[in-house]
């Protein structure tokens, strides 16, 4: 039986990676069934199961959120998201990170004001180099 | 005997920095193991969609998506990243100076800047220093998710659909080792593929692209960028707590050092008054 390299991650971690006889994913088109030798393909994937059928006969369950597959000829990876995805939800969050730097910066101009910027980082810089000047005097 | 209070208050209070400085040391040594780990852990995702993506450029594709074409500069968008905690050494400013120098390079060609901070620091530095910041993300904690970063970078791909922005930077630090950190600058927008995973599909190569090309490509694009941002984030979490890590240690010893030097002073001092009584009192029996 010809098997196929299966990767399944999600953005925090690695969540599968194996041979495997078969692959079902729930893509946006319906259910779709990957066997070794599929043709290159890619697809979004909506919530649901995707069921890996190990080289040793074994089932893996994993459930995702939606994410992506990419069907190349050396290998099927499926990108799972971490969260539930909604264009309205992102949108909502975006204005949310907007609103939140607006109401911090009220009080502060648009322009880069450089050479306060280059006062301050020298500055910085003054008292890093001291604090490792004394280190080294102290040793 | 009351030589010396003032010394031993003193000595007392470095005592008791040292105590904090060294408890700091110690959790943020435990912290960066974890921070590592989780670096580690988004590896994956961001190595293989940076390969879907290389794969998609190789790709014949018809539909051009506009996260993959070059368009005249107008308008950059700079993503920050910083730390949400300070007491990190030169951490911040190094990320802080480094994106000066860029978008001062910009002010010099007129091109107008936006930028996105990611962590409170960041946003305090503009805050003092100005500049145009469009959104926020902070508080995002040592784990920070996904969800906690959306809303700023969802707002300035939105920019850059929009026309607003022509091009999108990301700076952060980059992971060296424990004891380095190095600023860094990514061009996010428009996406710079890389070839190196592109050999892994044959030339004249093409999906299906199952329903159509383009919602899928701005999916994938979409998911890309914000996969990097995400590790990119994370990575600075690990830098941030070896950054602690070591300047903690630093204070530690400054510690350590300046109590040395304080005893010495007040043994002399104590010594000193010793010395005085007896020979007060020899004095004292030989006037007798």
């Amino acid at each position: 039986m010809s098997t196929m390299q299966v990767e399944v991650v999600s953005a925090e971690k690695e969540i599968f990676s194996g041979q495997a006889s078969m692959l079902i994913a729930t893509a946006e088109a319906g259910e779709l069934g990957i066997y070794p030798q599929h043709i290159p393909l890619l697809t979004n994937l909506k919530a649901g199961d995707v069921r890996v059928q190990t080289a040793d006969g074994e089932e893996e369950v994993i459930y995702v959120s939606g994410g992506i597959l990419e069907v190349t000829p050396k290998k099927v990876t499926v990108l799972s998201d971490t969260a539930m995805r909604a264009d309205d939800l992102d949108e909502a969050a975006a204005l949310e990170a907007q609103r939140k730097a607006e109401q911090a910066l009220k009080d502060s101009t648009a322009d880069i004001n450089y050479a306060k910027a280059k006062a301050e980082l020298a500055q910085a810089a003054a008292q890093l180099a001291a604090i490792k000047k004394m280190a080294k005097r102290g040793r | 005997m009351a030589v010396g209070k003032e010394i031993r208050d003193q000595i007392g209070s470095v005592k008791s920095t040292q105590k904090i400085t060294k408890a700091m040391e110690m959790v943020a040594a435990s912290k960066m193991r974890r921070a590592q780990e989780r670096m580690q852990a988004a590896r994956p995702y961001a190595d293989k969609i940076r390969s879907v993506v290389a794969h998609i450029a190789k790709a014949n594709l018809e539909y051009k998506h506009p996260y993959t074409v070059d368009r005249e500069v107008k308008r950059v968008g700079y993503i920050v990243v910083s730390s949400d905690r300070g007491l990190c050494g030169g951490l911040n400013m190094n990320v802080f100076r480094k994106a000066m120098i860029e978008m001062a390079d910009w002010d010099e060609k007129n091109v107008e800047i936006d930028v996105a901070t990611i962590g409170s620091k960041g946003l305090a530095f503009f805050r003092r220093t100005g500049g145009n910041v469009v959104s926020e993300a902070s508080h995002y904690g040592d784990k920070p998710s996904l969800t906690d970063l959306l809303g700023a970078i969802t707002s300035m791909l939105k920019a850059y659909d929009e026309g607003r922005i022509d091009r999108l930077y990301v700076v952060s630090n980059e992971f060296v080792n424990t004891m380095t950190q190095a600023p860094r600058v990514q061009q996010m927008l428009p996406v710079v593929a890389n070839d190196e995973a592109a050999d892994e599909v044959p030339d004249l190569f093409d999906y299906i692209y199952e329903p159509e090309a383009k919602p899928i490509l701005d999916t994938v694009l979409k998911r890309y960028i914000e996969s990097q941002i995400y590790e990119a984030v994370v990575e600075n979490v690990a830098c941030e707590q070896s950054a602690r890590m070591v300047a903690m240690k630093a204070a530690s010893d400054n510690a350590g050092d300046l109590i040395g030097e304080l005893e010495l002073v007040y043994n002399k001092a104590r010594q000193a008054a010793i010395t005085q009584e007896i020979s007060e009192i020899v004095g004292g029996a030989a006037a007798v």
